[in-house]
C-alpha cells in the first residue's frame, strides 16, 4: 500500500484556528469567512465538482485532525434522520435564511434604521459581548455584517465540533449547508457517462 | 489486469454526500469522487480493506464479497 503524500493543502486546518483567532482580535477579519462561501460555489458552478470539500475545506480537515489524529471522536453512528434528505435540505434552508438575515440586518444598520450590535450571537440564542474587537470609525454596516458572519461561522463550528465529538470525525460534512448546496449543483450539472 | 481482491467497497450513491473522506483515507488511492456527486472505487485498486467504510460519516459504504 502506498504512503499518502502530504501536500500544502493538507495543512489548511490551521486556517480554522487562525480565522477564529483573528475574529477575537478584530471583527473585520470575519469577512474572510466569505472565502468558505465563495470557493465551494466557484468549484461547483465552474468545475462541476466538490473539490473544495474534498481537498481544501479547512473545517473538514480540522475535524479529521481533531477526531482521527488527536482521537477526540467517540465515532458513534449518526442517527438515520440526520443523514436523511429532509434534515440535510432543511438545515441548508435554515442556514441560508440566517445568512440572508445577516445581510438584511446589515442593510438596516447601513440605512440607520437600526443601531449596530457589538455582540456575537452563538447558536442563534446566546449573545456574547465582543465589543473590544470593534472600534468606532469603521462603517457600521461593514462591522455589523462582520459580527453576523462571525456569529454564523462560530455557531456552525460549535455544531461541527459537537458532531465530531459524538459521531464520526467528519459527520458535519453530512449536513454541511455548503456541502449540500454544492452537491445539489453538481447533481444538476452531472451527465452520467455510459461505456 | 492484475488479480482482483476477493472483497471490495460498494458505495450507496443515494447516501453518499461526496465529502471525500473515503478518498482521503483510502490507502491504495482507489476512491474517486465522480463530478462532486458520489464516490466510486476503482475496482482494480480496491483491496476491500474497509477503511473507507469505517470512516464514512454518511455510512454510505459497505464492503462486500465480489460476485
Amino acid at each position: 500500500m502506498k504512503k499518502q503524500q502530504r501536500h500544502w493543502y493538507h495543512y489548511l486546518w490551521i486556517w480554522s484556528i487562525i480565522y477564529f483567532s483573528l475574529g477575537f482580535v478584530n471583527i473585520l477579519f470575519a469577512w474572510l469567512g466569505l472565502i468558505s462561501f465563495c470557493l465551494p460555489l466557484i468549484f461547483a458552478i465552474g468545475g462541476g465538482n466538490k473539490l473544495f470539500c474534498n481537498r481544501y475545506c479547512d473545517r473538514g480537515q480540522f475535524l479529521r485532525v481533531m477526531g482521527s489524529q488527536v482521537g477526540l471522536s467517540l465515532r458513534r453512528e449518526m442517527p438515520d434522520w440526520m443523514k436523511g434528505k429532509a434534515f440535510r435540505y432543511g438545515f441548508m434552508v435554515f442556514f441560508f435564511a440566517m445568512f440572508f438575515n445577516i445581510i438584511y440586518v446589515s442593510w438596516l444598520v447601513g440605512s440607520e434604521i437600526q443601531g449596530i450590535q457589538e455582540a456575537v450571537t452563538v447558536l442563534w440564542t446566546f449573545q456574547l459581548p465582543w465589543n473590544w474587537t470593534y472600534s468606532a470609525g469603521i462603517t457600521p454596516w461593514v462591522a455589523q455584517f462582520a459580527f453576523g458572519l462571525y456569529s454564523l461561522m462560530l455557531t456552525s463550528e460549535i455544531i461541527a465540533i459537537a458532531a465530531m465529538l459524538i459521531y464520526k470525525p467528519r459527520s458535519w460534512c453530512v449536513f454541511c449547508p455548503m456541502g449540500t448546496l454544492t452537491q445539489t449543483i453538481c447533481k444538476a450539472k452531472y451527465v452520467p457517462t455510459t461505456i | 489486469m492484475g488479480k482482483l481482491s476477493p472483497r471490495h467497497a460498494v458505495v450507496d450513491s443515494n447516501m453518499c454526500v461526496a465529502c471525500g473522506t473515503c478518498a482521503d483515507v483510502c490507502p491504495t488511492g482507489a476512491m474517486e469522487i465522480v463530478s462532486g456527486v458520489f464516490a466510486k472505487p476503482t475496482e482494480e485498486k480496491c483491496v476491500g480493506c474497509g477503511i473507507c467504510a469505517k470512516e464514512c460519516p454518511a455510512s454510505a459504504i459497505r464492503v462486500e464479497v465480489r460476485s
